[in-house]
């Protein structure tokens, strides 16, 4: 039986894939700086430092997890699935909102000038209440979610068969089906962090994903939701949101076809 | 916390007794009225629809009115009392400086009405500088729009 080899002539070779070939791993040390908070014993919150020998192709919740079972049990922060799927672990790193479980240290160490990374800074997210550490009160969040109502609203009785929709009416409102509403949008938002009142990109980009569906037909109540004082028009199109997205999502984009479609379907 | 005498710790006074003793940033909730009690009007879509159509017209009007005013026949130093007097005896200089400022301070003062809610905080904050920003803005509108329907050349 042969096996496929790799033609070594024909493909050129990075430092990092001969050490991933070879199985070396090239371990560095990095700190974690976590601005940490317990209402128990502190008004103030507080930055620490937390030093660890790291594969830098592991991700920042490796990382996390390392300092939470190895230095500090009493470190607290959200994970659940760990696969970029529950949504649970956004949090802000180096001043960016990202899922700590699908960002990789290397892409998040920056050596300064001595060859020494810096350190990484790791915090809650932003405009939300925190109850301790990296947890954040996600009430608000989740209710802006529900006053749109992100479910499929019809009339009359449901076929026996599944609802058919073609190829074209199911790319109208793909993209924003990819939401985990893990709140990096949103808390990412200065309008948000202002006073919390506005909806918010998440609850903006989950009503899209029902007004454009041919299949539903609560798009004007939706529509007229999203019409309040605090709804679409309080964005500022900064494109913070579509920066933060972990999926990828045209959040601004998604904002900004709900605000035409509400003037157009009107008018 | 009390113990007894077999060591078992008795739960029911470990319970902390505010748990929340601090809090980091006061809550940021969205309240009752955020989602229940909408406003029925559609002032912010036409606001926003506003900056944008305005915005356009101006583009022409306001570039227009500076290289008439800065660029052409001698510049800014050919502006005088005689060359706006000049100007407005036309309706068409009159109306198109009458637009410009309705649409200039409109614009601005909308823009500014939106820089309000999103930087100040305090309800009371927000309320007052609105007070100050629609005194300005009426001020302003009212004033420009009497000097250029009552403007006399012939002052002494």
């Amino acid at each position: 039986m042969s096996t496929p080899t790799i033609d070594d002539t024909a493909t050129p070779h990075s430092a990092a894939l001969d050490a991933a070939e070879s199985g070396e791993v090239e371990l560095i040390t990095i700190t974690l700086r976590i601005r940490r908070f317990n209402p128990e014993e502190h008004p103030d919150a507080v930055w620490v430092d937390y030093q660890l020998t790291v594969d830098p192709k592991e991700r920042v919740l490796d990382a996390i997890n390392r300092v939470k079972w190895e230095q500090d049990g009493t470190l607290t922060y959200r994970r659940s699935c760990a696969h970029g799927v529950c949504g649970s672990d956004a949090m802000r790193i180096n001043g960016k909102n990202r899922l700590a479980c699908k960002t990789l240290i290397k892409d998040v160490t920056a050596l300064d000038k001595n060859g020494v990374a810096k350190p990484i800074t790791i915090e809650a997210i932003k405009g939300m209440t925190v109850l301790k550490d990296l947890v954040v009160d996600m009430d608000p969040f989740f209710q802006a979610y529900r006053d749109v109502m992100p479910f499929l609203i019809t009339t009359g009785n449901a076929p026996t068969r599944e609802r058919i929709q073609s190829e074209e009416d199911v790319q109208r409102f793909e993209d924003t089906t990819k939401c985990i509403l893990c709140a990096a949008c949103t808390s990412s938002c200065p309008v948000f962090w202002n006073d919390g009142q506005y909806f918010g990109p998440a609850a903006i980009v989950n009503a899209h994903r029902f007004i454009f569906d041919s299949r539903d037909e609560g798009a004007e109540q939706r529509l007229e939701i999203l019409n309040d004082r605090e709804g679409v028009w309080r964005c500022r199109t900064t494109f913070n949101c579509t920066d933060a997205c972990p999926r990828g999502i045209e959040v601004t984009k998604a904002i900004q076809e709900v605000k035409r479609a509400l003037i157009t379907r009107r008018y | 916390m009390a113990t007894d005498s077999i060591g078992n710790v008795e739960l029911t006074d470990s319970t902390p007794t505010d748990a929340t003793a601090f809090l980091i940033e006061p809550p940021r909730k969205r309240t009752k009225t955020t989602s229940g009690r909408r406003s029925r009007t559609n002032f912010e879509m036409l606001a926003w629809l506003f900056m944008r159509l305005s915005g356009i017209v101006l583009v022409f009007l306001v570039l227009g009115h500076l290289i008439i005013q800065l660029v052409l026949d001698g510049g800014v130093s050919k502006i005088s009392f005689a060359f706006v007097a000049g100007r407005w005896a036309s309706p068409f200089w009159q109306a198109w400086d009458l637009l410009m400022l309705w649409l200039a301070m409109l614009h601005g003062a909308n823009g500014m009405r939106t820089v309000i809610n999103d930087y100040a905080e305090r309800p009371g904050t927000r309320f007052w500088l609105k007070v100050l920003l629609v005194a300005a803005t009426v001020f302003t509108v009212l004033l420009g729009t009497l000097v250029i329907f009552t403007f006399d050349p012939n002052i002494s």
